[in-house]
């Protein structure tokens, strides 16, 4: 698939459709040889750089994005509406994240709850520089620059869980990070290597025609799984799991709130393109009667669910609980990729959208919370409604969505997701289908306990907590997304569908068509 | 027995293989965060290893040995940056035990 259709460019011809990451690296330069000749640190000059070399960077996008598809730079990355898509998406959050980051102690601290400027500049640096990474993720389509990109956002996920150095927390996270994502980075390697000999090359559609006529099958299966180790690690699934919730308690909570979002979304691009360019859906086999993908992706789609939302109940520390419900939410979005139709795979493009504004609105509030004073177990969480009402509300709102009730935008990713796998029909599908539904009801369970403490649970003291204005702003904008998605929805869906286009160029599948 | 004496593929990919299972294995029963480290090493050898027999016996080209060369960069960079949260963990908790570092639950 793919190469066919794709405009080949030389070097000097991709660089006008490079331009959003170049943007960004002047950007980063600009960040920090502003912090050597301008003179004192200072977090709002470094972010008013970072904002507007995002913002250009975002008219950069749209500026070229024309429908059709480009392989750029020899083949090694593409430029198409996929890419464009996933480029739009991390933009917003790392603007979101740079925004809360801001006025945040939790994420620029010289000494411990002090709001200083000194490390400002290396912080907005990292971000866009993970920016960069999370572009070439989703627009990688050669092994090597998959692992470049996978590797990079690695890197600077390390520094950034490990940013408040002064902090035992922040260092024991990014040195379980380090850890699990060497080890993941390298499993992820060697199961490339081996994709790389049974095909002789490491671009993704040469690897896709080489494999298609293969009879290799057990060498096949063991290096997709192996790769699964490293893709599975940057979207947190079982089970390559394990950093997750010590990460994101441990992280500054505005980073944590990044990992939980961007990387996130950069993986399942990367797993999405991976299983569409180079892995094809049938292979030439004496070992399975079926294909082997859905029931291994299944198998892990199911245990990443049942094991985040099992974990889930039983935290008390609310940055802890959020982390199982991202792994859980990794399961939920993996259930799109089981299914091998155009309406799961676009399922998991819309529920990353709304995934995106209701998580980051949950974790804005414990950040605006934190920032205001108020601790991080639920326990200081009790009586937050009468305490303060705007944020609390938000996380109500951001929570009723993430179990997936309706009105809310949760609703509408999830029954895309569910309703994907049914339709497709056969008895794994929707077996998965009923686990995830299942999930989604044990999981109203854990977000509930914190809706109790805010609401019906006595403060323990009485006295008003005022969110800083521009995270409520932030947190408003967030709930305003995740309570309006509807009204946007049907662009929405036609923008999805234009990003996977090239996969699945047909418009009318069976969801869409029973929802007229 | 010339099949034997000759090396070829397979005995790279042999040596590839053993070189991942005992990184793995250090991984998996090392507390030490570097000695962890260098089992991380092992396993991207292991992989860069593969790369560079592949290139030179399926590909024929150097593209496999390419690939070898960011391995090895990007390990270096990788270590650099693992060895300088060994050391502020030592800082903190006066060990790089994993054992003893661990104030987040499990």
């Amino acid at each position: 698939m793919g190469g066919d259709l794709t405009i080949a460019l030389d070097n000097v011809q991709s660089l006008r459709y490079f331009a959003p990451e170049l943007i960004l690296s002047v950007g980063i330069l600009a960040i920090l040889v502003a912090d050597l000749v301008v003179g004192k640190p200072d977090r709002k000059r470094s972010f008013g750089v970072a904002a507007v070399s995002l913002a250009i960077a975002l008219v950069a996008t749209l500026a070229t994005m024309d429908g059709r598809a480009r392989g750029l730079f020899g083949g090694l990355i593409a430029r198409d509406p996929f890419t464009d898509f996933f480029k739009v998406l991390f933009i917003v959050t790392s603007a979101l994240v740079g925004v809360a980051a801001l006025r945040s102690r939790d994420a620029i601290e010289y000494r411990p709850g002090e709001l200083q400027d000194k490390e400002s500049g290396e912080f907005y640096a990292l971000l866009l520089t993970s920016t960069i990474g999370m572009f070439l993720m989703a627009a990688a389509t050669d092994l090597l620059m998959a692992f470049l990109s996978l590797e990079l956002v690695s890197i600077l996920s390390y520094i950034l869980a490990g940013f408040k150095r002064r902090d035992r927390k922040s260092s024991e996270a990014s040195l379980k990070y380090v850890i699990y994502g060497g080890v993941a980075a390298g499993v992820m390697l060697y199961g490339m290597s081996l994709l790389y000999g049974i095909s002789g090359s490491t671009n993704l559609s040469t690897i896709y025609q080489a494999v298609a006529a293969s009879r290799s099958t057990l060498v096949l299966v063991i290096a997709v799984v192996l790769c699964m180790a490293g893709f599975g690690y940057k979207i947190a699934s079982v089970p390559f799991h394990m950093w997750c919730p010590d990460v994101y308690e441990g992280a500054p909570t505005p980073v944590t709130a990044f990992f939980a979002v961007g990387p996130k979304a950069a993986g399942f691009a990367l797993l999405l393109r991976f299983f569409n360019g180079a892995i094809p859906e049938q292979i030439h086999t004496d070992l399975f009667a079926n294909s082997p993908w859905p029931l291994v992706l299944g198998l892990i789609a199911a245990a990443t669910m049942t094991l985040g939302n099992l974990a889930a109940i039983g935290q008390s520390n609310i940055k802890r609980l959020l982390a199982y419900s991202s792994i859980a939410h990794a399961g939920y979005l993996l259930l799109g990729l089981c299914s091998f139709s155009a309406d799961g795979q676009r399922a998991i493009l819309l529920y990353l959208v709304t995934y995106l504004f209701m998580n980051l609105g949950a974790f804005l509030v414990v950040l605006a919370m934190s920032d205001a004073g108020l601790g991080e177990e639920i326990a200081d969480y009790r009586g937050l409604g009468m305490r303060a009402k705007f944020p609390a509300l938000v996380m109500a709102i951001c929570l009723f969505s993430l179990t997936g009730l309706p009105p809310f935008a949760g609703f509408f990713g999830k029954f895309y997701l569910f309703a994907a796998l049914i339709a497709k029909g056969g008895s794994l599908n929707v077996a998965l289908a009923l686990i995830g539904i299942l999930n989604s009801a044990v999981s109203l369970y854990y977000y509930a306990r914190i809706l109790r403490a805010m609401y019906f649970d006595k403060p323990a003291s009485e006295a008003p907590i005022v969110a800083a204005p521009i995270h409520a702003w932030n947190m408003g904008a967030m709930a305003v997304a995740t309570l309006g998605m509807w009204i946007a929805w049907t662009p929405l869906v036609g923008w999805v569908n234009a990003s996977m286009a090239q996969w699945y160029p047909r418009a009318q599948t069976i969801v869409t068509a029973a929802l007229r | 027995m010339s099949a034997i004496l000759t090396i070829g593929l397979n005995h790279y990919l042999l040596l590839s293989a053993a070189l991942f299972a005992i990184g793995l294995l250090t991984v998996a029963t090392r507390r030490n965060a570097v000695a962890v480290l260098m089992g991380v090493e092992l396993i991207l050898n292991a992989a860069a290893l593969n790369f560079v027999a592949f290139s030179h016996y399926v590909e024929g080209t150097v593209g496999g040995q390419v690939f070898a060369v960011f391995i090895i960069v990007m390990a270096a960079a990788e270590a650099a940056i693992a060895l300088a949260i060994v050391l502020s963990i030592f800082r903190h908790f006066k060990s790089i035990d994993a054992n003893d570092t661990s104030t987040l639950r499990e």
